[in-house]
């Protein structure tokens, strides 16, 4: 069972019954899942954690949803490597990477999915839909499958062919819509309306969205139940980002980290930050669509729209859901937010490859990127602990790398090779 | 006759334009405001539109078309 008590508007406050249902009837604010932290912290501890399965559901009690006959295609407990290679690159003496572009359909996207998948199912729902530039819609259809459920995901005509595949693969229904994004945003949020589906981000969204704590977690417990100085984070709606800094401060505030005292969650679970989290958060965004960093670094009280337009389609979304939330968590945490010029994210994919043997996607290239500018500019210092998150997997977008590929074409004999080798040298 | 919830964002030269008045002025549409922030150069207002959906479709054109953006509410239905 899940240890929730309902949910709450993040705006208002009025609260709400744990139904599928994401904004506030009276003030059209977002809703949150409020937990019973005081059953919580009796039942969980950093052994009970340990005893649990190698995926996000080790942490079960800390989710929204039953965590004992999950959707679960083991998503999470993805590697955290010490960064020798791109570290001494940078000149960073502690510099970590939490792999999660491992993940069974290779992205992050499937810890959120799998908490959504398994929430839809305990609602009764037999349907499962997402709007997507591409990762979301390979984890939902991915997950379906293994629950036997259909699937219906709907994406823009203009994807990179590896994340049509990477949905396509696993049947679901599959609908490509040929229009601006705008429209195609427009559609989905009309058919959410009219059809009885569970949309993972729109009427699952407040549970959906709390998968990414395990972000944090995760590599809390890498680290023997301690927190990085510094975590660098690529964002779009800004969920991800909001929720690793929630995931900290819980196991703060739940005395999970080492030396570190419990202490209650106040008034606001959602906004809590306990005196041990000193994480600094680093966002870090696509120029072609950074309206996050764009506020942040106007210093802006809200976030403006943009019509998104960058390689990056993964973190391509014009409309932060989250944006003003993780703008807060820049401040609290005395982080920063990076838009990182489209001319360098392909720069940034090669790095890390060349470096630490880890192929990633369009977004993992904004991100090294960001990491590199944070690194150069003095923001991260050489012995600080920093954790990257790589989120997403460079099979998916080998369009925006093909000009790597420049073999040594030889005829079969060994004249050829010898030639050819000898001029390459 | 239906619901639409959106969210209009103003810039700098619109904020003092009285773009909610007009809008039930010149469309039969009921416009119910149920959140806002006013900078000074920037605001948001979060509301319900009531009527039928062509009229709300041409009165959200409209609005468009003098500079302020529309918005589903809660930020963009796509994800990553
Ligand atoms: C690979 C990858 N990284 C990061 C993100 C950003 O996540 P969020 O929307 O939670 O900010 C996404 C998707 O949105 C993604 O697909
Ligand atoms: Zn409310």
């Amino acid at each position: 069972m899940a240890f929730i008590n309902g949910l709450k508007c993040r705006e208002c406050g009025r609260e709400y019954s744990a139904e599928p249902l994401n904004v506030c009837e009276f003030c059209f604010g977002p809703l949150e899942v409020v937990y019973d932290y005081a059953t919580i912290s009796e039942v969980v501890s950093q052994d009970s954690i340990a005893k649990g399965p190698l995926s996000i559901w080790r942490y079960k009690d800390l989710l929204p949803a039953q965590g004992d006959d999950p959707v679960d295609i083991m998503a999470g407990y993805t590697p955290l490597i010490k960064a020798k290679g791109l570290g001494k690159q940078l000149g960073l003496n502690n510099l970590y990477i939490k792999n999660d572009s491992v993940n069974p359909s290779f992205s992050f996207k499937d810890r959120v999915v799998s908490v959504a998948a398994t929430k839809a199912l305990e609602f009764g729902y037999e349907t499962i839909a997402c709007a997507s530039t591409g990762n979301l819609a390979c984890s939902v259809a991915a997950h379906c499958a293994r629950a036997g459920v259909r699937a219906v995901v709907f994406i823009p005509s203009n994807l990179e062919r590896g994340k049509i595949v990477g949905a396509a693969i696993y049947n679901p229904i599959l609908v490509s819509v040929d229009g601006t994004y705008d429209q195609v945003n427009r559609l989905c949020s009309e058919l959410a309306d009219d059809y009885p589906w569970a949309f993972v981000n729109i009427n699952m969204r407040p549970y959906y969205a709390e998968g990414s704590k395990t972000l944090g977690y995760e590599v809390a417990e890498q680290l023997d139940w301690r927190l990085p100085d510094h975590v660098v984070v690529p964002s779009a709606s800004g969920a991800m980002f909001t929720k690793i800094w929630k995931g900290f401060n819980e196991l703060a505030c739940l005395g999970l980290l080492d030396g570190v005292e419990s202490s209650s969650f106040g008034v606001d679970q959602n906004t809590v930050h306990h005196p041990a989290v000193k994480t600094k958060m680093h966002m870090q965004q696509a120029e072609g669509c950074s309206p996050i960093a764009t506020a942040w670094s106007n210093k802006q009280s809200q976030v403006i729209p943009v019509q998104p337009d960058s390689l990056a389609k993964s973190l391509a979304i014009g409309n932060p859901a989250d944006g003003i939330y993780a703008i807060k968590v820049i401040e609290k945490s005395e982080g920063s937010a990076y838009a990182v010029p489209e001319s360098e994210i392909v720069n940034g994919i090669k790095l890390l490859a060349e470096t630490e043997g880890i192929f990633t996607e369009t977004a993992g290239g904004v991100t090294v990127s960001g990491l590199k500018k944070l690194a150069e500019s003095g923001a991260i210092k050489s012995d600080e602990l920093t954790v990257v998150y790589i989120t997403g997997n460079g099979l998916k977008t080998i369009e925006a790398v093909e000009e790597v590929v420049d073999p040594l074409d030889i005829k079969p004999s060994m004249r050829s090779f010898e030639e050819m080798f000898q001029g390459a040298k | 006759m239906g619901k639409q919830r959106v969210k209009f964002t103003f810039e700098e030269t619109l904020v003092k334009e009285p773009v909610i008045y007009e809008l039930g002025r010149k469309f039969k549409i009921v416009t119910n405001i149920r959140r806002a922030e006013v900078g000074e150069t920037l605001g948001w207002v979060v509301l319900e539109l009531d009527g039928e959906e062509s009229e709300i479709q041409s009165g959200l054109e409209w609005v468009s078309s003098t500079g302020v953006r529309v918005d589903p509410l809660g930020g963009d239905v796509i994800d990553g």
